[in-house]
């Protein structure tokens, strides 16, 4: 019953930095609509700008009082109030969002600029708009903390990333958009079903609350089963996956780099959010090897396919398949982790996975548009002696492929290593084999298309020449995720700020 | 048999036919209709959850009505962007089914469209 429910949530000193986070996307997209046109770009430059100071000094601000930032709305404390809580992985998400953004955004300055003849164009303003509407809605994912605020959230990220797909307005692409949006629909209606009958067994949503309540009762595991998969359709993580390659090949690069990059780790993200703060007392052995073996055939099935496309922004979406299937490979890792400290390296391994993959692959997609636009065409087998006509985007797009294979100096490299070792530590040999097989299949397909772009054989002379600037910013991208690994030796483990490891230890104990 | 058991059994037969519909139906329209009859099953189990009062412990638990606003804000959100999705993809293709293939605007799918009409008929 309610006076069961008591939270210890208080607002801390600097929480009010959580409130300026949420505003601003929010108050850029009202101010873009409003003003319109031209200017719409640059309200979402500007904004991302302030964006990443403030990121800043948010990270800086935990890292300075050691433990997560919290605000209470309106000093209504749970169970019925609400509450932003910003702990470490909140932070690493927020950090790898403004960094994506701030690259997409520079680089889609040439692809979305309105015409100085023109007031307004429909695809620069939707762009814009949308890439400060996916950055809000990604914002309210991280730092909210209770599971209806998570389904609004759950449901912005999807309105914003539709349109997004159906941009070029072909018809495969809006098929694409349908797909996806009819997809992540039924999605979050599974996810919504399960917030209800979580409501109606704990009377709160509020994440904390009910990670200390949480029992195995009938209604419980059904909610946990409902809204598993929920958002499992909307990561794309196999069998669920048909509806991302064509939606993510399908958007104009800038476009794709968004979505792969920062969309469907907004839906990962609460799904480690409830796995690992909310559920992990009621989960079993069974469901953590289940989440992952879905994550290895998708890591097999996704590799696979990508091997056989013929376009390269297909076999980058394939990809992406495969990358998502890695980022479930830690579930069982942290949960069935013998100490808290080896689950702790699991999960700073599941999370630089996931960075590693958002600036990688966004650094990929922004390189193939790059080719996709001096070319004309990005059929595979035509990407002969690249190297020598656009050697900065070749080489934006090799650190990126390097860095989803997982080579050593990367950041995908130190990923892998600590959910390695994380295996070992807790006897699961077997995810040590997805792994290395994964990489394989990678190294394959990405040394293929490598491959062509290397060999010397003469390129067709119709050739248009890109903007060295947006080489120089993909590259830039594909090198932070290179660099990216050096946080594994950083005096701070962001990953771990302000969270409490004993719910965590509950699970490992069952 | 009281009237939340009731309710709760009428949610739970919308829910089961929405999914269905969701999933079988290869034309948008019947999705998006699916899709509505779903999140109406849903929006009727968060009623009886209100109206069991649950374990907030006091009967008519305006908590989960505020839900279903929100939860029918974003439904009708949903509906308009697949709507407007549906349009522009038929005006593309002349088809607002998902089980043929578009075929660049050429207006392949026409035919395909025209049987599926028909077949509903």
């Amino acid at each position: 019953m309610i006076a069961h429910l008591v939270s210890d949530a208080v607002t801390s000193p600097h929480g009010g930095l959580l409130i300026l986070v949420l505003a601003l996307p929010v108050a850029a997209l009202l101010l873009a609509f409003l003003a319109g046109g031209r200017h719409v770009e640059r309200i979402a430059l500007v904004a991302v700008a302030v964006g990443a100071v403030l990121t800043v000094v948010v990270v800086r601000r935990m890292i300075e009082s050691g433990d997560a930032l919290v605000y209470v709305l309106g000093d209504w404390p749970p169970p019925l109030g609400i509450v932003l809580r910003a702990d470490g992985l909140s932070a690493v998400m927020m950090a790898m969002t403004m960094v994506v953004l701030a690259a997409v955004a520079l680089y889609a300055r040439a692809d979305f600029a309105t015409p100085t003849t023109e007031r307004e164009r429909r695809a620069p303003f939707v762009f814009w708009t949308m890439l400060l509407a996916i950055w809000a809605a990604l914002n309210v994912v991280f730092l909210a903390g209770d599971m209806f605020t998570l389904y609004v959230a759950l449901e912005l990220v999807t309105f914003a990333a539709v349109p997004l797909v159906s941009l070029d307005g072909k018809p495969e692409a809006l098929q694409a958009a349908l797909r996806y949006l009819m997809f992540a629909l039924a999605g979050s209606v599974l996810y919504l079903v399960g917030t209800g009958l979580m409501y109606g067994t704990y009377g709160t949503m509020d994440i904390a609350l009910i990670a200390q309540h949480i029992d195995a009762q009938p209604a419980v595991l059904a909610a946990v089963a409902l809204m598993t998969v929920g958002l499992l359709a909307k990561t794309a993580l196999f069998p669920l996956h048909l509806w991302l390659p064509p939606a993510h090949a399908g958007a104009p690069a800038a476009g794709s780099a968004l979505l792969s990059g920062l969309v469907v780790k907004g839906s990962f993200f609460i799904v480690v959010r409830l796995w690992l703060d909310a559920f992990a007392a009621v989960l079993t052995p069974g469901a953590a090897q289940l989440i992952a073996a879905l994550g290895a055939c998708a890591i097999v099935a996704g590799s696979a396919i990508a091997l056989q496309q013929a376009r390269l922004k297909l076999m980058i979406a394939y990809s992406t398949v495969a990358q998502i299937g890695y980022l479930f490979l830690m579930f069982p890792l942290v949960l069935l982790a013998v100490t808290p400290e080896a689950g702790a390296v699991a999960l700073t391994g599941g999370m630089l996975q996931a960075v590693s993959h958002a600036t990688a692959k966004a650094a990929m997609f922004m390189a193939a548009g790059l080719i996709y636009a001096s070319l004309g065409h990005d059929r595979v087998s035509e990407l002969t002696g690249l190297a020598r006509t656009m050697p900065m985007t070749v080489a934006a797009f090799a650190l990126g492929g390097f860095a989803l294979i997982g080579l050593p100096p990367s950041s995908g490299f130190v990923a892998k290593w600590l959910l390695v070792s994380a295996a070992l530590d807790s006897g699961q040999w077997w995810w040590v084999l997805v792994l290395a097989v994964g990489g394989l299949l990678t190294a394959v397909y990405v040394t293929q298309v490598l491959a062509r772009m290397l060999s010397p054989a003469a390129t067709d002379a119709a050739m248009k020449p890109v903007a060295r600037s947006r080489e120089a910013v993909v590259l830039a991208l594909a090198a932070l995720s290179m660099l990216l690994a050096l946080l594994a030796v950083a005096p701070v483990n962001i990953a771990e700020l302000g969270r409490d490891v004993t719910a965590i230890d509950a699970g490992a104990q069952r | 048999m009281n009237s939340a058991t009731i309710f709760g059994l009428a949610g739970a037969v919308l829910v089961g036919l929405g999914l269905y519909g969701l999933v079988t139906q290869p034309h948008v329209l019947r999705k998006i209709l699916a899709f509505n009859v779903l999140g109406n099953g849903v929006f009727l189990l968060f009623g009886v959850i209100a109206r069991r009062g649950a374990a907030a412990g006091f009967a008519a638990d305006p908590v989960p009505q505020a839900m279903v606003i929100t939860g029918l804000v974003v439904a009708f959100s949903a509906t308009a962007l697949a709507v407007a999705l549906m349009l522009r993809y038929y005006d593309a293709t002349g088809s607002a089914s998902l089980a043929t293939e578009p075929d660049a605007g050429t207006g392949d799918a026409k035919p395909a469209a025209a049987a599926a009409v028909t077949a509903a008929r």
